[in-house]
């Protein structure tokens, strides 16, 4: 299985999101994350889907999602030509021995700390999802007390952009 | 279904002079935009008026040439039979919304018109569930108009509030919550559309009460704002020279014909196309009627209870051209050994369908018509380029199958009357004008094998969702749709007992059906697997209308304002028929009381290869391998 991430143009309009997510559950495919928002184009929202499968499934469930009638269009984003990001905000306990030590990974990530208190510092950290895991691995030997992660979103690299243009139906 | 038939633009330009636009006059340019695509279906305009939601509702029915509604009003949806009771569409006033919903079906899939249904919020609308899901595995163009609680209630579990929108998400083409009255005819044009083009399917408008209640301004014709939906029409002209260029070289193709084809409408072209080529064709349950069962090249239905050479044929391909089918687990078999040295042209309107079961090597996306119009094209180039291929080989091992193993039963040993003879000689007698409406089980396949379906349109069921207690409300809007069409249900006494209570409206609304019941006293296919597979131990089919006669069908008819007949003997056959058919005043129902051993053959076993066949319970048709 294959991770794939797929660009999703559709209509901003109540219900929308329930439909799309609505068919990847009954087609039997798991989301592996989701993010949701507003394009250039109000009228617009893209959704960036990350699923894990092989190709002649995700084929099919491409397809089915291009009947949506909401749905605009549909892009798979290749890694290669496409900046991927997530967001993480995690909290890590940090009283005054380790605190130096947090700080020194925060900066190695080009991390930032966004609060503090008397035992735990709050980061943020971008990146693509191989760089988050990394400092997650890194910030465990603390302890981590809690954590959040954002939906990957991605776009693809170069001049060429994905809009709700002439959208490819019959794929 | 597509296409609105001159008689449907006839009617709609009537009904626009008859209401809103006395002076039946058209505006050009209003008729140029709604011929554009995305094309609205209605021919006239209407200039602005002041009315309710509700009245714009009905207008906009009225105007997209509604000639009739199956429903039951309720609280929600009060104020919209307000204005109907003052309009010209007829609305058909139906004993439970399931009922209201098949009706649609039944009127759509005979008419090729929209079939549409109506109910309240809650559990009006939840009953619509069924038929809506058994629309949608059909593809049937229908239109659920259901009423919900106010704006302000929505969310709050309201008395009867139910989240109809979110409930039919799965099952439905697409869906609305109406959100304001201005809306209301854009909403209610774009749900026709969406019903009617492309693949059809059921399309559910959820209106709330507060917004039926408030005061807008209807015209028409909007504008459709559909951006994300554009159909395939026509396919790609590569792929179909391709597809050509297999048919003439196959050795051994079949066309394998599914319910797309009546859909679009392309049965002519299909029977040019078959006659062209030779090929055999097969058709789907789905498809039944799409080519003459007596035409010479007709091996039959596939599938689970197709015929051996149907079944035979597809198996033994070297070449499938899928015509609107989908390759149903039904006609598949277990489906790593279909068909497996076959090629496939693979041609729908759908993109999603192509390739979803089985791997295709041409897939054509494309309506059926404009498909089989552009193949007969291509092959008549083939042709005339001297390429073709003889199919004497293949045919004669074909012939020789239905020769060897042609549908057939064998009379009940105990003497009871068998029921494929009962659904034979219905077929015979009715003759094939008439349309049929089958429920689901044993009397669904008898009829699907023992009738002569020569003519597109003239049989209906449920294929897809196999819904027991389809025939007689589908029969009832069937009817509706064609009233000068004789309209038979042939239901199981399972299947009846489940919407029955319809006959009732068919008696109050003037709604001549005609039902046989094949009653075998139990869920009779049920009861088979049980027979086959669980050694004989019937846990739960029996039904007890043959133990206890309860209920008494002929009682029941009666009670219901319809005419009950019983036949119990063989030689009571026709003439109970023949009674029938003088009767045209009232519904009628015959209680064919029959055996309840009878199995359906031949049967591939859910599950096994379609190489496994039964042609009956221990015999394995003999294929002569050598001769491939």
């Amino acid at each position: 299985m294959t991770m794939h991430t797929l660009s999703v143009l559709v209509e901003n309009k109540p219900g929308v999101l329930a439909r799309v997510s609505g068919l990847f559950s009954r087609r039997g495919f798991n989301i592996d994350s989701l993010a949701v928002g507003e394009t250039e184009n109000p009228d617009v929202s893209r959704i960036t889907i990350v699923v894990n499968a092989e190709s002649s499934p995700l084929e099919q469930v491409t397809k089915q999602l291009n009947k949506l009638v909401n749905v605009l269009k549909i892009v798979e984003l290749d890694p290669q030509v496409s900046v991927a990001r997530e967001l993480l905000l995690v909290k890590v306990r940090a009283d005054r021995s380790a605190r130096s030590q947090v700080l020194e990974t925060v900066n190695l990530f080009r991390a930032r700390v966004v609060d503090v208190a008397p035992d735990t510092l709050t980061i943020e950290a971008t990146g693509t999802p191989d760089k988050l895991d990394a400092l997650l691995r890194d910030l465990e030997s603390f302890g981590i007390k809690e954590m959040v992660q954002s939906g990957l979103v991605a776009i693809g690299r170069g001049s060429r952009s994905i809009t709700a243009g002439p959208a490819l139906r019959a794929a | 279904m597509t296409r609105p038939t001159p008689e449907t633009l006839a009617h709609t330009a009537r009904r626009a002079r008859a209401t809103a636009d006395p002076a039946g006059t058209v505006d050009p340019a209003a008729a140029a935009r709604a011929a554009a695509t995305p094309a609205v279906p209605a021919v006239r305009t209407a200039a602005p008026a002041q009315v309710s939601g509700a009245g714009s509702l009905v207008r906009s029915l009225e105007a997209l040439g509604v000639d009739v509604v199956f429903g039951i009003p309720g609280g929600a949806i009060l104020p919209a039979y307000d204005p109907l009771y003052d309009s010209t569409v007829r609305h058909i006033l139906v004993r439970h919304e399931q009922g209201a919903g098949h009706a649609a079906t039944g009127y759509a899939q005979a008419t090729g018109k929209v079939g549409v249904c109506m109910a309240t919020s809650g559990p009006g609308a939840t009953n619509l569930v069924t038929p809506i899901a058994d629309a949608y595995m059909d593809s049937v163009a229908m239109v659920a108009i259901t009423g919900q609680v106010a704006r302000p209630s929505i969310g709050t579990d309201a008395f009867q509030e139910a989240d109809i929108q979110g409930i039919t998400l799965p099952i439905t083409k697409h869906n609305f919550l109406v959100q304001t009255a201005e809306e209301i005819p854009q909403v209610l044009a774009e749900a026709f559309h969406l019903a009617s083009t492309g693949r059809p399917g059921p399309v559910l408008v959820d209106i709330p009460k507060d917004v039926l209640q408030a005061a807008t301004t209807f015209s028409w014709p909007p504008t459709l704002d559909l951006p994300g939906y554009r159909p395939t029409l026509h396919p790609h002209g590569k792929q179909i020279r391709e597809a050509a260029r297999l048919m003439a070289a196959a050795r051994r193709p079949v066309l394998y014909v599914g319910g797309g084809v009546l859909k679009a409408g392309a049965t002519d072209g299909l029977r040019r196309l078959a006659e062209l080529t030779g090929i055999p064709v097969v058709t789907t349950l789905m498809a039944l009627g799409a080519f003459p069962d007596s035409h010479q090249q007709h091996l039959g239905m596939p599938g689970m209870h197709g015929t051996v050479a149907a079944v035979y044929g597809l198996q033994k391909a070297d070449l499938i051209v899928a015509l609107g089918a989908r390759f149903d687990d039904r006609v598949t078999g277990k489906l790593d050994s279909f068909a497996p040295d076959a090629a496939v042209v693979h041609a729908d309107i759908d993109p999603a369908e192509i390739g979803k079961n089985r791997h295709v090597d041409v897939p054509i996306v494309g309506d059926a018509k404009h498909v089989i119009d552009e193949l007969i094209a291509a092959v008549t180039a083939e042709r005339s380029a001297g390429r073709t291929a003889d199919l004497g080989d293949w045919w004669t091992q074909l012939d020789d199958l239905r020769n060897r193993y042609p549908l057939g039963y064998d009379e009940p040993v105990d003497g009871t009357l068998s029921p494929q003879y009962v659904i034979k000689r219905l077929g015979e007698i009715v003759g094939p004008d008439a349309i049929f409406v089958a429920g689901v089980g044993q009397h669904q396949m008898w009829a699907s094998q023992f009738i002569s379906y020569e003519k597109p349109y003239t049989w209906l069921n449920s294929g897809g969702l196999g819904t027991m207690g389809y025939a007689v409300p589908a029969a009832m809007g069937a009817k509706v749709g064609k009233p000068d069409t004789v309209v038979w249900a042939v239901d199981g006494d399972g299947c009846f007992q489940m919407t029955n209570q319809e006959l009732a409206t068919c008696a109050l609304e003037g709604i001549p059906v005609k039902i046989a019941v094949i009653n075998n006293g139990n869920l009779g296919m049920v009861r088979q697997w049980q027979t086959l597979f669980y050694n004989e131990r019937y846990s739960n089919t029996e039904l007890g209308t043959h133990k206890h006669r309860i209920p008494d069908f002929v009682k029941l008819a009666e009670a219901l304002g319809c005419v009950g007949l019983r036949c119990e003997s063989a030689a009571d056959v026709d003439k109970t028929i023949a009674a029938a058919m003088e009767i045209n005043d009232a519904p009628v129902v015959i209680d064919f009381v029959v055996g309840k051993d009878a199995m359906v053959w031949p049967m591939v076993a859910a599950g096994t290869s379609n190489d496994e066949i039964m042609f009956a319970r221990g015999v394995r048709p003999v294929f002569d391998e050598d001769d491939i």
